[in-house]
């Protein structure tokens, strides 16, 4: 499930946020302390995990550290769908 | 000693010829901000002083020197005349915060031409309202933004260089399309400075409307003299000092604080354009040694949210003086930052137009926490009623901020569109658009603004503009756009849909909407919050009540609904 959760996430992120660059990112790229996504466009990263997975992640738990990378956004989407 | 020293004193003394003294510059003489930043420091005996340090994604670094940065602006302006690029030509600046964005605007405002920054996250209609309206024609960005560029270059007849700072001939040039190198184009070592006047246009600006497109705010090199003395007396720059203005030149702090005063003062200032955390800003601070800080109300929130302990892993004794601007500092933020910094933040007030600090709480002025400050010595400060724009003299009463005109960092004109820029005026005041009320001790305090625009986390966002680009999508039948609170950004935006029949209100929906306008507007306009209505409060002549969307946001009173369209 992990595997499958982070190519989800990955892909998008790539699909949505990265049109016309160049860099790559990986599971472990710094999305938003390294620039790649704003802490506006965030707000839409996390409606769409909250759509795909049927979770709600309150304020709290979506903190820019959470969503730094593909890896983090991972756990807490794994982390909330347990809590289901 | 801060340089203010009495802030009574100098409201007593004050002229602005202080500044153009200082600056060397008398009435009638060739007054260029690109010469000011760059070659005067230089011929001062600061060459080879560092003018940039700067930081990227990927841990990349660069330091320039005074010295340098005077020749690769030299190198820039060169070739942008060499292209054809002459005095009042508009130049557009669509760049992340890296170097050439700082550089490229000494550049562009040697050469006589109007720099036009505008923020790199705007999508594609929020860039050609803007490069449509000023007639630009040349625009100097990246192959990540380029993309966007060449979506809407076919509509921009006037728009005849798209320059490319960092191509790498991975993939062909398009039509139009020269790239430029900045550090590998043969230096040049002397570029004559376009010998422009006080009243020659320098920089044009972009900022929102409540009913209308955007509006370019057309500022003049004269701009200097307020924006010189007001970094001295506000932020206290002195010589020794490391700065950082945490603001993107997209927007007008990030030029006017960002650029042209600490540059026009000598002063090493620190750029990152790396994405926002609180150790990343943290660690920043400590490793250049960071005296003075220049940051937004947004910001400072976000740093409150990470909390105290992050904050003493880092050694942040090498700050002196903190300020903030954008939107109004909460009481809370300024109590914060003095337990955990020791120092407090000062809030300042002044918007895209004045172009220079207006009104602000000043080094070794007691700071009332919450408060805007006072009046800019020589800038003559009132809050006056809405109706009559008669001075209100009662303390504690509230009406709309008005400003004396005569400053000279005062906009010009808006582009193309003076007719609006008149109905700034009304009986001999200049109006923001803000209300405020002021204490017996004349200290301002701000209320809110008197219209529909949205301040979200400092940036101003016009609900006309999302609006309209709603109507775009294709489940949309119309929609009404308002500020709804927010712990960080003070604001954000929210819309409220009504949906063409055959469209259900599903996640997906909003999902697909909220990108549709973070692309094609920007992510700052992108609404953070969809309700789908099935009609929309209207008055009965057909126009939006916002004020009624609003008020139910807010928690405020509805108010008079008279006018409301009967269902």
């Amino acid at each position: 499930m992990r595997d499958e959760i982070r190519e989800i996430v990955l892909d998008y992120v790539i699909r949505e946020y990265m049109e016309d660059q160049d860099e790559e990112i990986t599971y472990d790229t710094a999305l938003i302390s390294g620039g790649f996504i704003d802490s506006f466009s965030m707000v839409s990263l996390k409606v769409f995990l909250e759509t795909k997975y049927g979770i709600k992640l309150p304020d709290e738990a979506a903190t820019p550290e959470a969503f730094d990378n593909v890896e983090s956004i991972t756990d807490l989407v794994i982390e909330f769908l347990n809590k289901k | 000693m801060h340089h203010i020293g009495s802030y009574d004193e100098r409201v007593k003394d004050f002229s602005w010829s202080i500044s153009e003294q200082e600056l060397g510059y008398k009435p009638g003489d060739n007054i260029n901000i690109g010469w000011y930043c760059t070659d005067r420091i230089c011929q001062m005996g600061k060459a080879e002083k560092i003018a940039l340090k700067w930081e990227g994604i990927g841990g990349k670094e660069k330091e320039f020197t005074y010295n340098e940065i005077r020749i690769l602006s030299n190198t820039i302006a060169d070739f942008l005349t060499k292209l054809g690029i002459v005095a009042e030509d508009r130049v557009c600046l669509f760049l992340d915060r890296i170097p050439e964005l700082y550089i490229g605007f000494v550049g562009i405002v040697k050469t006589g031409a109007i720099a036009q920054p505008l923020f790199s996250a705007f999508g594609d209609e929020s860039l050609i309202v803007r490069l449509e309206n000023a007639e630009t024609k040349a625009i100097i960005t990246q192959k990540k933004h380029v993309g966007k560029v060449r979506k809407i270059i076919d509509k921009l007849p006037h728009l005849k260089h798209i320059i490319i700072v960092d191509d790498n001939a991975k993939s062909p040039l398009q039509e139009r399309e020269i790239a430029f190198e900045m550090e590998n184009t043969p230096k040049v070592e002397h570029f004559e400075c376009y010998p422009t006047k006080a009243e020659s246009p320098s920089v044009l600006h972009y900022t929102s409307g409540t009913t209308g497109m955007p509006k370019g705010v057309k500022h003049v090199h004269y701009s200097l003299i307020s924006q010189y003395l007001t970094a001295k007396w506000v932020l206290d720059l002195h010589d020794d000092d490391i700065y950082w203005c945490t603001a993107d030149p997209g927007w007008v702090t990030g030029t006017s604080y960002g650029i042209i005063s600490p540059w026009a003062m000598g002063v090493t200032q620190c750029v990152n354009d790396i994405g926002f955390s609180a150790e990343a800003w943290y660690k920043f601070i400590e490793k250049h040694r960071i005296t003075v800080w220049y940051s937004a109300p947004t910001a400072i929130r976000s740093l409150m949210k990470a909390g105290e302990e992050v904050v003493k892993k880092f050694d942040l004794s090498c700050l002196r003086h903190l300020a903030s601007v954008g939107e109004p500092l909460n009481a809370e933020a300024v109590i914060w930052s003095d337990k955990v910094f020791g120092l407090k933040f000062h809030d300042s007030y002044w918007q895209t137009e004045t172009g220079s600090i207006m009104i602000s709480n000043y080094p070794g002025m007691l700071i009332k926490a919450g408060s805007m400050g006072k009046p800019f010595p020589g800038i003559t400060g009132a809050v006056v009623d809405p109706e009559t724009y008669e001075q209100i003299h009662e303390t504690g009463k509230i009406g709309l901020i008005a400003f004396r005109p005569g400053w000279p960092a005062m906009m010009r004109t808006y582009w193309n569109n003076e007719a609006t820029y008149q109905t700034k005026f009304k009986n001999g005041w200049y109006i923001p658009g803000d209300r405020a009320y002021i204490d017996p001790e004349g200290y301002f305090w701000f209320v809110g603004r008197d219209d529909d625009i949205i301040n979200t986390g400092g940036h101003l966002v016009s609900p006309f503009e999302v609006e309209s680009a709603l109507l775009e999508h294709p489940a949309v039948a119309e929609s009404a756009v308002v500020s709804k609170p927010d712990f960080v950004n003070m604001e954000v935006v929210k819309a409220f849909v009504c949906l063409k029949p055959g469209f259900d209100a599903t996640p997906e929906l909003n999902l697909e909407i909220m990108n549709f306008i973070r692309k094609k507007l920007s992510p700052l306009a992108m609404p953070q919050d969809i309700e789908y209505i099935p009609s929309l409060p209207k008055t009965r002549s057909g126009k939006i009540m916002r004020r009624m969307l609003k008020a139910q946001e807010w928690g405020e009173e509805i108010g008079d609904t008279s006018t409301l369209e009967d269902d």
